[in-house]
C-alpha cells in the first residue's frame, strides 16, 4: 500500500497554496471587520440581467449550449468587442464562451504549451496565472513592473527575459493588484517585442470596462497584433456577475479551435442560464456599466488621496478597484501590516507579496465597497498609522 | 445651460449624498477644496443646485406616519397664462409637495401630505376642488412607499461576498 500522499500528482503537489487563503481565514472569523480584500464588484448584478437569467429558466432553456456558446451570445460579443474596442472577432470562428475568464486563461494555457515551454508573466497579477502555467506543463518565468514608474512593465526588463523557449508573454490590464493601465504605447512596446521574437500575447482583459481617464485600448487592437494575441475577458467585473461565472476568450482560427477541444472535453460549454444573463447583460447593461464605473471612479480619487495624505505613497491606477500603496515608510513587511492591521483595527487588505515579490512592500486595497465603509475604513489605517509609525 | 465635466461630476455626488464635506467631495471627483467650494458657490447661485435636503422614511415614526395622496386635477388652461396661473394657486398651500403638469388624461398632478385622510379629504374638498379653473380632481392615497426617489425604502444590505478574495 502506498501512503496516501504518493498518489497526489507531484505538480500539483508542488503548487503554493494561494497566500490570499490565510487571511481568508483571519478575517473570516473575526466580527466588524471592514474588508478592503475583496477582488469583486460590491453592486449585485443589474436587475434586468437577473431577470432574464430567471425568464430563461421559466422558459425551460435547461439544456446545453453549443461548445462555443450560444451563437447569439457570441454575435453580441463580437458586436460589443466592436463597437467598445475596434477589434473584429468571428463569432462562428473566434470567439468562445467560458467559464468565467480564469477557464479562459486554462484553455488558452493549455493549448499552447508544451512541457518546458516558457511563459512570461509580469508580477504583480492574478494568483491564478504563475499555477496555471505549470498546470499546463509550462514554466513561467516572472518579470517585475516598474515601481517607479506606476507597476507598468519596462520593455528591457521583458526583453532579458526572452529565451528561445519562450512562447508567450501574458499580461492584464487593467491589472490586479495594481491598478495600473497600459495606455497604447505602453501596449505598443509589448507588441513590438511580441512580434520582433515571434511571441503570443495573452492578454487578460477581464477589467477593460473599468478603465477611468478616456478610452480603454486592447492587444488586439494595435495593428498586427490581433493574429498573435489572445483575448481573455468576461462579465465578471465590469458587469457585477462574479458568481455567474461567465467569461469568453477570442484568438486567431486556430487558436480557437484548438481551444474549443480542450474546452468541449473538459467542460462542454458554459451554464446557460449565465449565458441568456450575458446576452441580456451586452444588450441593455451598457448603462448600468456606466453608473457603476462612476462611482468606482469617485472612490478611486477618494482613496487614492487619503493615503497620500496619510503618508502612504500610492498611485493613481488607470482602472479596475483596486489601489495598491506603498506602506514601506511604516518600516513593517506587507504581512506584518496587513496582519496588524487586521487585528488592531479590523480593516481586512491583502499584503501585496501575495501576488508576486514585486509586491512586497505594498498593500492592495480593494475600493469595490461603500463610500461610507470606505470612510471609516480611512480613520481606521489613520488610527493604526498614528499608533505605529514612530 | 452648459455645465463643464468638473461642475457635472460635483452635482452629481451631492445629489446622492447632500451631507458629505467638502473635504470627501473634493477626493472624489479630483478636485483641490478651494475648486469645490467655488464650484458648489456658483451652483448654488444659479439655483442648480436649489436646496440640500434628505429622504426621511416618517412611516417608521411613531405620530408621525402621514398620509400621502396623489390627485390628478383636471383645470381649465387661462388665456395668456396657460397653467401657469392655476398652479402657482395650487402649489403655494403648503401642504402641497410637488406639482407637475402632466401629458395625457388629466393636467396637474399634485402631490399633498396630510396629517390624515381627513385632512387631505377637507384640503382637497374644500381648497383644491374649488378654485375657479378646477374641473375635477381625482385623488389616490399612497398606501406604502417601496421606492422614493430612486431610494429603496427597505434595501437588501447585506454583503453576500466572502470577505477575501483574489
Amino acid at each position: 500500500m502506498k501512503t496516501t500522499k504518493s498518489y497526489l500528482s507531484r505538480t500539483v503537489e508542488e503548487l503554493k497554496p494561494s497566500g490570499i487563503r490565510r487571511f481568508f481565514d483571519l478575517a473570516s472569523g473575526m466580527e466588524g471587520v471592514i474588508s478592503l480584500g475583496v477582488g469583486e464588484p460590491d453592486f449585485v448584478t443589474p436587475w434586468s440581467v437577473r431577470e432574464a437569467a430567471i425568464l430563461s429558466l421559466e422558459q425551460g432553456y435547461t439544456s446545453y449550449t453549443a461548445n462555443a456558446g450560444l451563437l447569439e451570445l457570441r454575435q453580441e460579443i463580437a458586436s460589443y468587442l466592436i463597437n467598445s474596442f475596434q477589434v473584429a472577432y468571428k463569432p462562428e470562428s473566434e470567439i468562445i464562451v467560458t467559464v468565467g475568464a480564469s477557464q479562459a486563461i486554462d484553455i488558452a494555457l493549455r493549448s499552447i504549451l508544451d512541457p518546458g515551454d516558457e511563459v512570461i508573466i509580469v508580477e504583480p497579477c492574478f494568483v491564478s496565472y504563475s499555477p496555471l502555467v505549470v498546470l499546463a506543463g509550462g514554466k513561467p518565468v516572472h518579470v517585475q513592473a516598474a515601481k517607479d514608474n506606476g507597476f507598468k512593465i519596462s520593455g528591457d526588463t521583458l526583453k532579458s527575459a526572452i529565451t528561445d523557449k519562450t512562447k508567450a508573454i501574458m499580461i492584464c490590464s487593467p491589472n490586479n493588484p495594481t491598478g495600473t493601465l497600459l495606455e497604447e504605447d505602453d501596449l505598443r512596446e509589448i507588441a513590438a517585442i511580441a512580434k520582433e521574437h515571434d511571441l503570443l500575447v495573452l492578454s487578460d482583459e477581464i477589467y477593460a470596462e473599468l478603465a477611468y481617464d478616456g478610452a480603454y485600448t486592447s492587444m488586439a487592437a494595435i495593428e498586427g497584433m490581433k493574429e498573435r494575441t489572445i483575448l481573455v475577458s468576461g462579465f465578471s467585473k465590469g458587469f457585477a456577475m462574479t458568481g455567474w461565472r461567465l467569461g469568453f476568450v477570442c484568438a486567431p482560427q486556430y487558436i480557437a479551435e484548438a481551444m474549443l477541444k480542450v474546452h468541449q472535453y473538459g467542460m462542454m460549454c458554459a451554464p446557460t442560464m449565465a449565458q441568456y444573463a450575458g446576452l441580456e447583460a451586452l444588450r441593455s447593461g451598457s448603462s448600468d456599466v456606466e453608473e457603476m464605473r462612476k462611482s468606482y471612479r469617485r472612490r478611486r480619487n477618494y482613496m487614492v488621496s487619503s493615503f497620500n495624505e496619510m503618508g502612504l505613497d500610492c498611485h493613481l491606477p488607470g482602472g479596475a478597484f483596486y489601489v495598491f500603496p506603498s506602506i514601506q515608510a511604516t518600516g513593517l513587511t506587507s504581512e506584518q501590516f496587513a496582519e496588524q492591521l487586521l487585528m488592531e483595527e479590523k480593516v481586512a487588505v491583502v499584503p501585496g507579496n501575495v501576488f508576486g515579490e514585486s509586491g512586497e512592500g505594498y498593500i492592495r486595497c480593494s475600493y469595490a465597497t461603500s463610500m461610507e465603509q470606505l470612510q471609516e475604513a480611512v480613520r481606521r489605517i489613520r488610527s493604526f498609522l498614528e499608533k505605529n509609525t514612530k | 445651460m452648459q455645465l463643464t465635466a468638473k461642475e457635472l461630476e460635483v452635482v452629481e455626488i451631492v445629489e446622492k449624498n447632500s451631507r458629505i464635506s467638502n473635504e470627501d467631495l473634493a477626493a472624489m471627483s479630483g478636485l483641490a477644496i478651494e475648486e469645490t467650494e467655488e464650484i458648489l458657490r456658483k451652483l448654488e447661485q444659479l439655483k442648480v443646485i436649489v436646496r440640500y435636503t434628505s429622504v426621511i422614511d416618517w412611516s417608521k415614526i411613531e405620530g408621525h406616519e402621514g398620509v400621502t395622496a396623489m390627485i390628478d386635477v383636471k383645470v381649465t388652461p387661462k388665456r395668456g397664462v396657460g397653467f401657469d396661473d392655476i398652479a402657482k394657486r395650487i402649489y403655494r398651500f403648503p401642504e402641497v409637495k410637488s406639482v407637475y403638469l402632466m401629458s395625457g388624461a388629466y393636467d396637474l398632478s399634485v402631490i399633498i401630505e396630510g396629517k390624515s385622510m381627513n385632512d387631505v379629504a377637507r384640503f382637497v374638498s374644500q381648497k383644491l376642488s374649488t378654485l375657479d379653473s378646477v374641473i375635477s380632481t381625482t385623488t389616490h392615497f399612497i398606501l406604502k412607499k417601496y421606492k422614493h426617489d430612486g431610494t429603496i425604502f427597505e434595501p437588501e444590505e447585506d454583503d453576500k461576498r466572502i470577505v477575501v478574495s483574489p
